[in-house]
């Protein structure tokens, strides 16, 4: 590459600041003009834990990864070729890291991108640069392009643009501004009125660039390619006249179309600060006016008016090839880039089946809704649990009386002591050391036929009774010959008919109270009756009592048949055990947490050793 | 973001608390107090007991400078005499350079006898700071221009070790003094992110003891997150005042709220009420380069505004600001035909649909103002989503009956100004 190039079709950059659309921007780019290598060797992003990580980004249809270092000096070291530094870290450590990238030996161009970096920061970095012989685009730029080889990160938009502007392949204009925003106006106005852009560059308009509008001109002057020249100037300073003085003394000779902006400032009240930090006149010298008579007396081709810009630069590129100094463009269609998925799906070009399908709730709005309901009205109307269960379970807006039915289902299985399966596992487990969710989940997992268990079983027996139309003695001899089981839900330890249990009894003065009708509650106490009479602890136990009134309460909401099915069949019953025990299961973990308890280990006097 | 003017007494306090720490010897007495409209004259003389027992100074501390020769300064007052200025003073309407505003803040210190008014400024450039000096201060100091020592200083220099006697005119027996109070000067200068400071003059007591009588400043914004401790404390930021007599119309101030409360960029400036030709462009640059155009093809006197919308702005807030323009170029119908160019280069990444949605909204919701105001709008535009961003525009011509052209890249960036002046020109 020679000295009046910054960048080639070889140019790799390492990118300061994990800028994920940027990067794909250059790619994207790259691929339209053919490049060799993808112009990004590696990405800095001093957020991140690991020392390397890999960032994946097409080139064209291919995916390629771009490591991403945790550090420059890493970066540096395993990317040597790589000179120049996009630099994206924000106004508040754009000083630091981008001194870092001027003192890195294998560094020779900085871009700043950030806006608002102190005026004395910048000077002292240019210092450095001159110093060391480097280059700086910026502070407060988009970047600039090299057409046909190299672009920074968000220089000339979407890849659109880019191809209207002509901006993959170099045309024989160099071109430089102060402001980045317009430089996508000129780069397409560029290549409408001539054979389009070989470099182009925005210096940034803070009062103290990095690089001066001259030094990119005088880059460009010595570009055999480059056979003439645009520029756009800006009122304020006095950078302009290093371009007088440089075409004065001859060392600019190529043709130059110039304009400098601020020509109203005229008409506007006095000081008013225009778009970029450098844009004020502070003497005469500085205004729009001066800078561009200076211009035209030098031999510049100034405007008398923004307006007829395009008008000078396509007479004066029309002459130039008119003298056969042009020489003629290798045009070539620029291959297309793939079309993202997600865009091909806004613009309906593309369908994919979804693999979920979810009916009982939806984040994607302002509020989460419930099965419809709004989380805001939710909390607002101060719902209870068993309504919100009510919503996620079975996609009802429960009645009062259903929702105090499974709220107090709820308190009924919230704890059971500490002796039971689930909560002496939970404590085992706890004292092992472990966390909540291990403890916890090795106690749900002793949740099943015989702990727990007999809600669902209790409901699933008496509702085949009663669909089958068995009575009582029927029922008990089919439990008895046919199932060859104990009735689930019968029978209790301790409590029996003279001794009942006050857990049942609540449930049933409930069901008795509230429920409409309660054909399951009425049959069970019918089978009740009879198996109480053989032994008086045979009685309805809370766990059967809770799944039978549970099939009456979903009777009482006109549940259809198929729809209490399919109740049964999803385990909810089975649900409401796991929720409320959790509650206590929990708590037998924090007691023990608390208490600091140490490892349970069984003693052997309570073993039985045999072989 | 750029060099801001501060007040006065913002400037004199910032040295009197950093200066000291490079030139111990400073001993500023340090006693300023400001007094504006609203101010309670009796309690601050009680706060300030020095105003009772000194002799004092009164001038306003607005930004304008060439006080005394606009008899707006008292020297050597009493107490008496200082409440009369006051009084004299507050509020009342002057004319300053040519702009009409109201004085309505003054700043009063101690008054301090001097023979000799001396001239020091610190400016900045690229590679070097300049600090001036001269022997000739006060307000002959422009006309004696040629007796100021101007000493480059270059980037980065350690001014502590820096020979500065050596490039220094000779300061004679003054040199113990003036070197250290220089460097310090230059040190607090450097410390504090000043663009600019100007002492004139400053007086050297009999004992020797520097006193700043007048002090302009502006400081770099940007550095102001390094500088939470000194003038952008939080709490107590330090102000950036407008220039004298700058009022702002209730519209400028709803979108300069609007542009600190959002990322993107929205600003306003309204020059000429009456004027037939307002603009709604967006990027900084390309709204330069309108506003240009439009006062080089002859049209600066009928501009009705300054102002630009950038940085992708919401939706909503591009209707806000579209309905604020349309809400002045309409709010002073006549008989001539008005327009309303809404300009901008080709976009980076703003969406034009977006953005141009916005627009359309304000549009539609004030189609019998525009048709009673005749204003006919010119749209030029590019970027992403620029065919369906143009199409929306024209739409909205055709169902609201507004003389809407629209125009996309492929028309040069400013010639809707020269169809205006076409326009003009025909009618």
């Amino acid at each position: 590459m020679e000295d009046y190039d910054l960048f080639d079709r070889k140019t790799q950059a390492i990118i300061y600041g994990f800028q994920r659309n940027a990067i794909q921007r250059m790619l994207d780019f790259d691929f339209i003009c053919k490049r060799d290598t993808p112009s990004v060797a590696a990405v800095i992003n001093p957020t991140q834990t690991a020392a390397k990580a890999y960032h994946k980004v097409f080139l064209g249809s291919k995916e390629i990864v771009v490591p991403i270092y945790k550090t420059l000096k890493l970066a540096t070291t395993y990317h040597p070729e790589a000179d120049v530094v996009i630099n994206f870290s924000s106004f508040r450590s754009a000083y630091p890291t981008s001194k870092e990238a001027l003192e890195t030996p294998t560094v020779r161009t900085v871009v700043i991108i950030a806006e608002g970096m102190p005026e004395r920061y910048s000077r002292l970095l240019i210092k450095l640069a001159e110093e060391s012989n480097k280059h700086i685009i910026g502070p407060a730029t988009v970047g600039g392009i090299k057409a046909g080889a190299f672009k920074i990160g968000n220089t000339a938009g979407t890849i659109e643009n880019i191809v209207l502007s002509k901006l993959y392949r170099p045309g024989s204009v160099g071109f430089v501004s102060k402001s980045g925003g317009l430089s996508n106006e000129m780069n397409f106005m560029i290549s409408q009125t001539t054979d389009g852009i070989n470099e182009g560059v925005a210096i940034g308009g803070d009062r103290f660039p990095g690089s001066k509008l001259i030094d990119h001109l005088r880059r460009y002057e010595a570009n055999p390619k480059i056979k003439m020249l645009v520029a756009l100037g800006e009122i304020g300073g006095i950078d302009e006249y290093a371009i007088v003085d440089a075409l004065k003394n001859g060392t600019i000779k190529k043709p130059i179309v110039i304009w400098v902006a601020g020509t109203a400032a005229r008409i506007l009240p006095k000081g008013l600060q225009f778009g970029h930090a450098g844009a004020m006149a502070g003497s005469d010298r500085e205004t729009a006016e001066a800078k561009n008579q200076a211009l035209r007396d030098a031999g510049a081709i100034v405007p008398d008016s923004y307006e007829d810009l395009d008008k000078l630069i396509r007479k004066t590129f029309a002459k130039l090839k008119e003298e056969g100094i042009i020489e003629p463009i290798d045009e070539f269609e620029p291959p297309k880039i793939p079309l993202d998925f997600k865009d091909a799906v806004r613009l309906g070009l593309v369908r994919r089946p979804t693999d979920v399908v979810v009916s009982i709730s939806d984040d994607r709005g302002d509020v989460p809704t419930f099965a419809g309901v709004g989380l805001d009205s939710i909390v607002r109307d101060n719902k209870s649990i068993g309504y919100v269960i009510g919503l996620l379970w079975f996609k009802r807006k429960l009645p009062d009386f259903a929702h105090q039915f499974i709220e107090m289902v709820i308190k009924l299985t919230a704890d059971h002591g500490p002796a039971v399966s689930g909560a002496h596992n939970a404590i085992i487990t706890a004292r092992a050391g472990k966390d909540l969710m291990s403890s916890l989940a090795s106690g749900i997992l002793t949740i099943g036929p015989r702990f727990g268990g007999a809600i669902s079983d209790a409901a699933k027996y008496i509702r085949q009774a009663l669909q089958d139309k068995m009575n009582p003695p029927e029922f008990i001899a089919y439990m008895k010959d046919v199932a060859k089981i104990n009735i689930p839900g019968i029978g209790h330890r301790i409590k029996s008919v003279q001794n009942p249990d006050v857990r049942v009894q609540l449930l049933k003065e409930f069901v008795f109270k509230n429920f409409e009708k309660h054909p399951h509650l009425d049959y069970a106490l019918e089978v009740e009756k009879l198996t109480t009479s053989k032994r008086n602890n045979l009685i309805l136990n809370v766990d059967g009592c809770i799944g039978i009134t549970f099939l009456d309460l979903l009777e009482n909401l006109n549940f259809t048949k198929e729809e209490i099915d399919d109740v049964i069949y999803s385990e909810a019953l089975n649900g409401l055990f796991v929720l409320g025990r959790s509650i206590g299961m929990m708590g037998h973990f924090f007691d023990q947490k608390r208490q600091r308890a140490a490892l349970f280990r069984q003693p052997w006097d309570e073993i039985l050793f045999t072989d | 973001m750029a060099n801001k003017n501060i007040y006065e007494f913002d400037a004199k306090k910032l040295i009197a608390s950093e200066l000291p720490k490079y030139f111990p010897n400073f001993n500023y007495h340090n006693k300023l107090v400001v007094v504006d409209s609203d101010s309670d004259l009796e309690q601050i003389i009680s706060e300030n007991p020095w105003i009772n027992t000194e002799k004092v100074v009164i001038k306003p501390d607005q930004l304008f400078g060439k006080r005394g020769k606009a008899n707006l300064i008292l020297l050597d007052a009493t107490v008496d005499e200082m409440k009369e200025f006051c009084n004299k003073n507050l509020k009342r309407v002057c004319i300053i350079s040519g702009i009409e505003g109201e004085i309505n803040r003054l700043l009063v210190e101690p008054f301090v006898a001097h023979d000799k008014e001396y001239y020091i400024s610190i400016t900045t450039d690229r590679d070097m700071d300049y600090i001036h000096f001269s022997f000739e201060g006060g307000i002959f100091v422009e006309e004696n221009w040629d007796k100021v020592s101007h000493i480059p200083i270059p980037t980065g220099t350690d001014i502590m070790t820096f020979d500065l006697e050596n490039v220094m005119p000779d300061l004679g027996n003054l040199k113990d003094v003036l070197i250290p109070f220089i460097k310090g000067l230059y040190q607090v200068f450097i410390d504090q992110d000043f663009a600019f400071l100007e002492i004139n003059p400053f007086a050297i007591t009999d004992d020797k003891k520097i006193v700043p009588l007048d002090v302009k400043a502006k400081l770099d914004d940007t550095a102001a997150f390094l500088h939470l401790e000194t003038w952008a404390n939080p709490e107590k930021p330090f102000e950036f005042p407008g220039g004298f007599g700058q009022k702002l119309t209730p519209e400028e101030i709803m979108i300069r709220d609007l542009d600190e409360k959002t990322g993107a960029s929205l600003k306003l400036r309204i020059l000429n009420p009456n004027g037939h030709i307002w603009t709604m462009v967006a990027g900084g640059g390309a709204s330069v380069i309108y506003t240009d155009t439009i006062a080089d093809l002859g049209f600066g006197a009928e501009l009705g505004n300054y102002g630009e919308y950038s940085g992708n702005p919401s939706r909503e807030h591009t209707e806000i600001y579209a309905q604020t323009i349309i809400d002045l170029i309409t709010s002073i119908p006549d008989s001539k035909d008005k327009y309303l160019i809404i300009g901008g280069g080709i976009a980076n990444f703003t969406d034009v649909k977006a953005t141009f949605t916005g627009i359309v909204t304000a549009i539609k919701n004030s189609v019998d103002k525009l048709k009673t105001a005749k204003v006919k709008i010119y749209v030029r535009r590019g970027g992403p989503n620029e065919k369906q961003g143009l199409e929306l525009m024209r739409q909205v011509g055709e169902e609201t009956g507004i003389p809407i052209e629209v125009y996309d890249r492929y028309t040069h960036m400013t010639r809707v100004v020269d169809l205006i002046k076409r326009a003009e020109e025909s009618s």
